[in-house]
């Protein structure tokens, strides 16, 4: 069983090493981000010390750890299963003795992981030479922050699955795709941080899961976040990881019965 | 125990009509006109283990519905189905460890990488241990001769040198039970008959029962003795290779090739107490159809002779495949 998960994984990190120039231009693409976001905050604080609970050297950390982190959580696993739906390819899944999702899950993973070792690790390394980077000091709030960032994924990763499923019902849901793309960017506080948001809409915004992917762990890297706060956020992360299990299982069940092969 | 045993399957598929033009499409957003399509028809079908079966039938009779339905993809709308024991779809995880599939216009293997990688990750979803795996796929590797495709990513491997593989990673396992919806669709003459020879193998050597669709018919001369016709749905012809010949190409034919021109008025004017008719192929060559079976050839030339110089003959057998065609041209389930 686990041999089995290991082995996608590493089946995942093949398939990533056979398309080296995507490797390189996302290395690219996630610097001119990080870059664009330190010279746009710099120019906002114009010297404040402090906004939205944020100094601005955590701001600068906040913005590079997001972005490194995004490299880690996000995945393309919703249009690998549209395409799987629309091809009919998802006969093959159905014809293997694994629960597919899982399978997704893992491929997921896999695809994390070699970004996060190949990508995220040297890039953060690089970025903290030429911005002034704070990591975090403490043994323990790093490892509070990777179990966040391994939750952020699971929850990430459990929004694509259901977007993809949504292919069984709609056949063809590339505008919800993108949708989700910029709403999971925008809300997750990935672009700005959810503390900057208007009252109202943080007091919303509370109440969805997307705080959870990508603000909560920022704001515990940056040491924004202490001793109370950082148990309440890992709660709220994981009661997403729970609730978000139901709508994809039940939705998976249903669209098996409901299945209908395209191309023959 | 059975290898497949259904009663009554049943598939109904529900799709909708789009209505033509703009203002249609329009109509459609807010009330969609349905339409139910019995796919599979009420079959009864039973197989045994060890036995070949080819599954024909045209474009859209329900073969690959059928086949969904046995390997566990589709659920049927009803009817019983046992297949290994086990109900496929319910029971899918357990079920699909018993069972191999190829579709021959779906590749099972992952694109990018090699196809090792591929074996070594099937290896691990099937928990075989390498012992088994090398006993197994070293022979299946030999047979099929892929050794030298196995370092190469799959996207670079011809179609013949894929459907290979393909065939290797469905029994990677060594399933009791093997689907094959078309494996020889668009291959070439070579592959088809090492792909025939290493079917015939496993079938004997394991015992392994292998129920194939497909479109050319001397896949199932070469490998089954029964065959099992679909049409619209419906079994039409479940029964062995050869009564199906008997019953439906006894229709004899002679090709006469006649040293100067002749005409049919005149052929059929000798021959007009014989049970035969006449086709005009050009203006030296014709074709006498036998009404009767025991109507002797020697017979038919012992009149024409007299009249026309004979300069060939040859009797003409009825392939397999315009016996299916006559079949489905008439419809006939009288079998």
């Amino acid at each position: 069983m686990f041999s089995m998960y290991a082995e996608i994984i590493r089946i995942r990190f093949l398939t990533m090493l056979a398309y080296r120039v995507n490797y390189y231009s996302g290395i690219i693409v996630y610097s001119i981000n990080i870059g664009a976001y330190y010279f746009l905050w710099n120019a906002i604080y114009g010297g404040q010390p402090s906004m939205g609970g944020l100094t601005s050297q955590q701001m600068v950390t906040y913005v590079a750890i997001s972005w490194m982190a995004r490299a880690f959580y996000f995945n393309n696993i919703d249009r690998e299963m549209a395409l799987d739906i629309k091809e009919g390819k998802v006969a093959i899944e159905m014809i293997r003795p694994y629960s597919y999702l899982t399978v997704k899950l893992m491929q997921g993973f896999g695809e994390g992981l070699f970004r996060l070792l190949f990508f995220s690790v040297p890039g953060m390394l690089l970025v903290s030479f030429i911005f002034p980077i704070q990591y975090p000091d403490s043994a323990a709030t790093w490892s509070w922050y990777l179990f966040s960032l391994l939750m952020s994924f699971v929850i990430n990763t459990q929004i694509n699955l259901i977007t993809g499923l949504l292919t069984f019902f709609f056949y063809n849901n590339e505008g919800i795709m993108r949708a989700k793309r910029v709403i999971v960017d925008l809300f997750s506080g990935l672009i700005l941080p959810i503390s900057f948001y208007p009252e109202w809409a943080q007091e919303i915004l509370k109440y969805l899961p997307f705080q959870a992917i990508s603000y909560l762990p920022g704001m515990i890297f940056t040491g924004a976040m202490k001793g109370e706060e950082i148990y309440s956020a890992l709660l709220v992360q994981s009661t997403w990881v729970i609730l978000l299990l139901l709508p994809a299982w039940m939705m998976w069940r249903y669209a098996r019965k409901s299945i209908v092969i395209q191309g023959g | 125990m059975l290898r497949i045993e259904a009663k009554g399957l049943t598939k109904v598929f529900k799709s909708y009509n789009s209505r033509p033009g703009l203002a249609g499409a329009f109509r459609d957003l807010f009330n969609r006109q349905y339409r139910t399509m019995r796919a599979v028809d009420g079959i009864d079908l039973e197989i045994a283990p060890g036995e070949i079966v080819g599954y024909i039938g045209e474009n859209g009779a329900g073969k690959s519905t059928t086949i969904k339905m046995l390997t566990g993809i589709l659920m049927p709308t009803s009817g019983y189905l046992r297949v290994n024991g086990m109900d496929p779809h319910r029971e899918r995880e357990k079920f699909v460890r018993t069972i191999g599939v190829v579709f021959g216009q779906r590749s099972q293997l992952w694109w990018d990488i090699a196809v090792q990688e591929s074996f070594t990750l099937l290896k691990k979803v099937y928990r075989l241990t390498d012992e088994e795996y090398k006993r197994h796929m070293g022979h299946v590797i030999e047979v099929l001769e892929i050794e030298e495709l196995l370092t190469k990513p799959v996207r670079k491997l011809s179609l013949g040198q894929r459907m290979r593989c393909e065939l290797a990673a469905a029994l990677i396992h060594n399933p009791p039970l093997l689907f094959l919806d078309e494996p020889t669709i668009g291959l070439d003459v070579l592959v088809k008959l090492k792909i025939r020879d290493f079917l015939k193998e496993i079938n004997r050597t394991y015992g392994t029962t292998i129920l194939l669709t497909t479109h050319d018919l001397s896949d199932i001369e070469a490998l089954s003795s029964r065959v099992v016709m679909l049409d619209s749905g419906k079994i039409i012809y479940d029964g062995g290779l050869n009564e199906l010949r008997t019953t439906w190409g006894s229709e004899k034919r002679v090709m006469i090739e006649f040293t100067e021109p002749a005409e049919v008025e005149e052929l059929e004017r000798l021959t007009d107490t014989l049970p035969v008719t006449w086709q005009k192929e050009n203006a030296v060559r014709f074709r006498a159809l036998f009404g009767e079976e025991d109507v002797a050839v020697s017979d038919l030339l012992s009149r024409i002779i007299s009249r026309y110089e004979v300069k060939d003959i040859s009797i003409e057998a009825v392939s397999t495949e315009e016996i299916v065609r006559n079949i489905y041209q008439e419809g006939i389930v009288n079998v």
